[in-house]
């Protein structure tokens, strides 16, 4: 492969990347661009950190015995896993990083309305983060993601309060996040940009901040619970201290399913912007669309004790729960229907981010279905626990969250790097991302129905197969995450520059140069059409593919 | 051939394969669901591809079709979920004359009594076409009893009773999994449910009793001075505590509970909690000054107390006349 000389713009024009430089000027920024780029750098540091105990993990399953590690370490390496993935990946994935940078830029505004409490909760995360690499350095937490009681509080001898309270202030991060970008949405659209034309990305961000403010308190609350139990011996959980183990679940859960539709929900914006996009058509059913956002964020409040079918919770109760879980099957089952509607006589590319979209479509759509399993009463009884529950939710959570996260990441690199990334490379990583992840993930389905329980070190031999295979995908999927981040950053440098519309997509985020300004538009900006005037900049006048 | 790639578990009890039925059900559910949109997109995606000259048509959405696709899964996951209640109602409704099993889950091991007498470690003796109620508790943290052979699972709390129920249709040796992840061994807490033919069945349980768990507990009555205050007239400073047992209690704040296992051990652990109407609260609560075990011994005492129960105690009285056995067998009850 030949070296290619840094490709100059003929004119570098002023931008958010060029304006200043230095350290102070990226450390001490209120710019929503600069702050989504910390963030970026960040997640995608606990994203490596978080796949490197997940590529041990694998290692260790790899023979029925117990050999790599020891017992101790294995599940400290799950519960890191989950902690790292969860609280400093996924939940801040799509709304730090690209819904930062689009928000304000998406409704024609200049910043977030808080540009100041943006940068201090980016400062959150990163000294929430410091705690939990301390905690992990000096020895970690062995209680798995979900903290439950009274092992948490009474009898692991792990850095339980340590993890809890770097949670706690990352906590805070997400909930000025969302706080900021409800404020925006309200206040900050330009003049024209009504509800109904915002783009559904939009939506989707809206619908991820009422959850993010509503549910993250309750979780910070819990962590205070447990820390207090742990230390101070209050019986709040413990039943040894008269406390109650299942208000603990019932807590946990609360915020911890709304939190699964944090991470999911932003990655349905992304896809409907790209298959509006590469289909050159307005998403089928806009208002269905919308409204399903919204109705997923409230009823996915509802929801939450369909992870304490077998905890010992009442059998009446149980019923409730599982009727209201099918409530968020619908509007999940709607928006996949109006997607697969909007390619119907489109005029459809394959560009990376379609590829994408396609495999969120594709895996959505598995770990939607399973998710029917599990609600059910009847069938969660035997799958709870077990491998079938990792396998659901790794397709919703990594195939569903971070193939829109990706799909994303591809769209909006030439506006945010002001750089093309190299297509081919791109469209090779995302069959190889889409291959992986069923290798890897499909063969737990059956693991979990045959009866491995999840969080085992150590297995009985029969369920070997099925484990190598999973291992043997999880290193194709490894690659396939390696490949975006070495051609990304080699495109910072090497590709070419990109033009302002290189998609020719609607969208104010494209109407302003790339990269933007730091105040994203010379003028504020006037909207006069629809989110997805495809039509118009199609139509043979305006220069279209003709 | 497929020891080692096992794609379906065993079937070995009457509810697998009511569970199994749905599963399937619900693999050609979303079968179909995946084939209908794994289609749909490929063909419009391959029909629809970008062509010179050729725009996309705009489409506003349809009310009607957004209705249709609504409603009908709505209906599909009613069904769904209809069905699913049915069988976990089933599975947490233990018929009435059920075995009894005191279950104690400690950290890493499963400690098994059989309401006869019999004491097992990470190995459960059950015959074959008899329902058999566990009674669960744990003695640490929360554990849960999962025998994917039977389709059941329940987590085990400490400081109260959970209880599940199976009928085993075909001998063999299954897997007991703990699945509520508990420290260091989780992994290391599996075990066996050994699965007999009745005679084969009535030979293991004829060795190693000490006498039935009531009447261990009886003696445990005896020895706290239990007896002192629940006499078996009205004259006693506590409850009379014969026929009590799945009957409504009256309490002193005026609420009603039924004296199910939970409430019995409650009252044995912390009496004041739900105090009988008409009593004085002066019972010391035993927390601490007895362990699982003898909470358990305790409870199934009280229950032999109860005419239905008493019944159960008679049949299982009936199969042990032979004590002087006990030495011969004992080796092999308890590994």
């Amino acid at each position: 492969m030949s070296i290619a000389a840094p490709i100059a713009p003929p004119v570098e024009r002023e931008n958010y990347l060029n304006k200043e430089y230095g350290v102070g000027s990226w450390l001490l920024t209120t710019d929503h661009k600069r702050i989504s780029l910390l963030y970026l750098l960040s997640i995608t540091f606990f994203f490596f950190i978080g796949g490197f105990f997940a590529l041990l993990i694998r290692l260790e399953l790899l023979t029925p015995a117990g050999d790599l590690v020891q017992a101790d370490t294995y599940n400290k390496l799950f519960t890191m896993h989950g902690m790292v993935m969860v609280f400093f990946f996924l939940i801040p994935s799509i709304p730090a990083v690209l819904g930062n940078f689009l928000v304000p830029i998406m409704i024609g505004a200049k910043d977030l309305a808080f540009p100041r409490i943006n940068l201090l909760s980016w400062y959150l995360y990163v000294i929430g983060g410091v705690m939990m690499l301390h905690c992990m350095l000096t020895g970690g937490v062995d209680t798995g993601w979900t903290f439950y009681v009274p092992f948490s509080t009474a009898f692991t001898n792990t850095k339980i309060v340590e993890a809890g309270l770097a949670i706690f202030v990352a906590g805070f991060s997400s909930i000025l996040t969302g706080l900021n970008f409800i404020v925006t949405v309200h206040r900050m659209r330009a003049p024209g940009m009504t509800w109904s034309r915002l783009p559904l990305f939009i939506w989707a961000m809206y619908a991820t901040s009422i959850i993010q403010i509503l549910g993250t308190p309750v979780v910070a609350i819990t962590i205070v619970l447990v820390a207090v139990e742990r230390t101070l011996h209050l019986g709040i959980f413990d039943p040894k201290l008269g406390g109650d183990p299942l208000l603990f679940q019932h807590l946990f859960w609360f915020y911890s399913h709304p939190a699964v539709y944090i991470m999911i929900l932003p990655s349905m914006g992304v896809v409907s912007e790209i298959i509006a996009c590469f289909s050159r058509k307005r998403i089928f059913g806009y208002n269905f669309v919308a409204i399903s956002s919204i109705s997923i964020a409230v009823f996915g409040f509802l929801v939450w004790a369909h992870h304490m079918f077998v905890a010992g919770i009442s059998v009446y109760a149980a019923l409730m729960f599982s009727l209201l879980s099918y409530s968020v099957a619908v509007p999940s089952a709607v928006k996949v229907f109006n997607w697969t509607a909007t390619l119907y006589k489109g005029s459809i590319r394959y560009d990376a981010p379609m590829l994408y979209a396609f495999g969120f479509l594709g895996l959505f759509t598995i770990g939607g279905l399973t998710g029917l399993f599990l609600a059910c009463l009847g069938t969660d009884v035997h799958i709870h626990d077990t491998y079938f529950v990792i396998a659901h939710f790794h397709y919703i959570m990594v195939g569903g969250a971070l193939m829109g996260y990706l799909g994303g990441m591809h769209f909006w690199w030439p506006k945010i790097s002001g750089r093309l990334y190299p297509e081919s490379w791109a469209r090779l990583a995302a069959l190889i991302v889409f291959i992986g992840f069923n290798l890897t993930f499909f063969p737990q389905f059956i693991l979990g129905y045959v009866g491995m329980p999840r969080r085992y070190y150590q297995y009985p031999p029969e369920f070997q197969v099925l484990n190598v295979l999973s291992t043997a995908g999880a290193t194709v999927l490894g690659v396939g995450y390696l490949l975006p981040m070495i051609y990304f950053l080699w495109s910072m440098r090497y590709g070419k520059p990109a033009p302002d519309n290189p998609w020719n997509a609607a969208g104010l985020e494209w109407q302003t140069q790339s990269p933007p300004t730091t105040f994203n538009f010379d003028e504020e900006p006037v909207v006069t059409w629809e989110a997805y005037n495809y039509e118009e900049l199609d139509a043979p006048q305006a220069g279209g593919p003709h | 051939m497929f020891d080692n790639f096992p794609l379906w578990p065993d079937r070995a009890s009457t509810a697998a394969g009511n569970v199994d039925a749905l599963f399937i059900f619900l693999i050609i559910v979303s079968g179909l669901m995946t084939a209908l949109i794994f289609t749909t997109v490929v063909y419009f995606a391959a029909r629809y591809r970008r062509r010179r000259g050729v725009l996309a048509e705009q489409i506003e959405g349809s009310t009607p079709l957004e209705l249709t696709w609504s409603i009908i899964p709505m209906f599909v996951f009613l069904a769904i979920f209809a069905w699913g209640a049915v069988l976990y109602f089933k599975s947490r409704t233990p018929p009435r004359d059920s075995a009894e099993v005191y279950v104690v889950a400690k950290q890493w091991m499963w400690k098994l009594e059989h309401a006869e007498g019999q004491r097992e470690i990470n190995e459960l003796h059950v015959p074959v076409g008899r329902d058999v109620k566990l009674i669960m508790t744990s003695q640490d943290v929360i554990h849960s009893f999962f025998v994917p052979a039977f389709r059941m699972k329940q987590d085990v709390l400490p400081g109260r009773y959970t209880v599940a129920w199976f009928r085993a249709t075909k001998p063999g040796t299954y897997h007991l999994f703990c699945t509520q992840y508990c420290g260091t061994q989780h992994s290391g807490m599996i075990g066996s449910i050994i699965v007999q033919e009745p005679a084969q069945y009535e030979a293991w349980m004829s060795g190693g009793a000490t006498g039935p768990l009531s009447a261990t507990g009886e003696k445990i009555f005896a020895e706290l001075g239990c007896a002192t205050c629940h006499r078996t007239d009205t004259q006693g400073r506590g409850p009379n505590l014969q026929g009590v047992f799945g009957k409504p209690v009256q309490l002193e704040d005026g609420r009603t509970v039924t004296a199910d296992e939970n409430y019995i051990r409650e009252c044995i652990l912390d009496p004041g909690a739900k105090r009988v109407k008409g009593f004085q609260p002066i019972m010391p609560t035993f927390q601490g000054l007895v362990s699982e075990e003898q909470v358990n011994a305790l409870v199934a005492y009280v229950k032999s107390l109860s005419p239905p129960v008493a019944a159960g105690t008679k049949t299982a009285s009936a199969a042990l006349p032979q004590d002087q056995d006990t030495n011969k067998t004992a080796g092999s009850q308890v590994q």
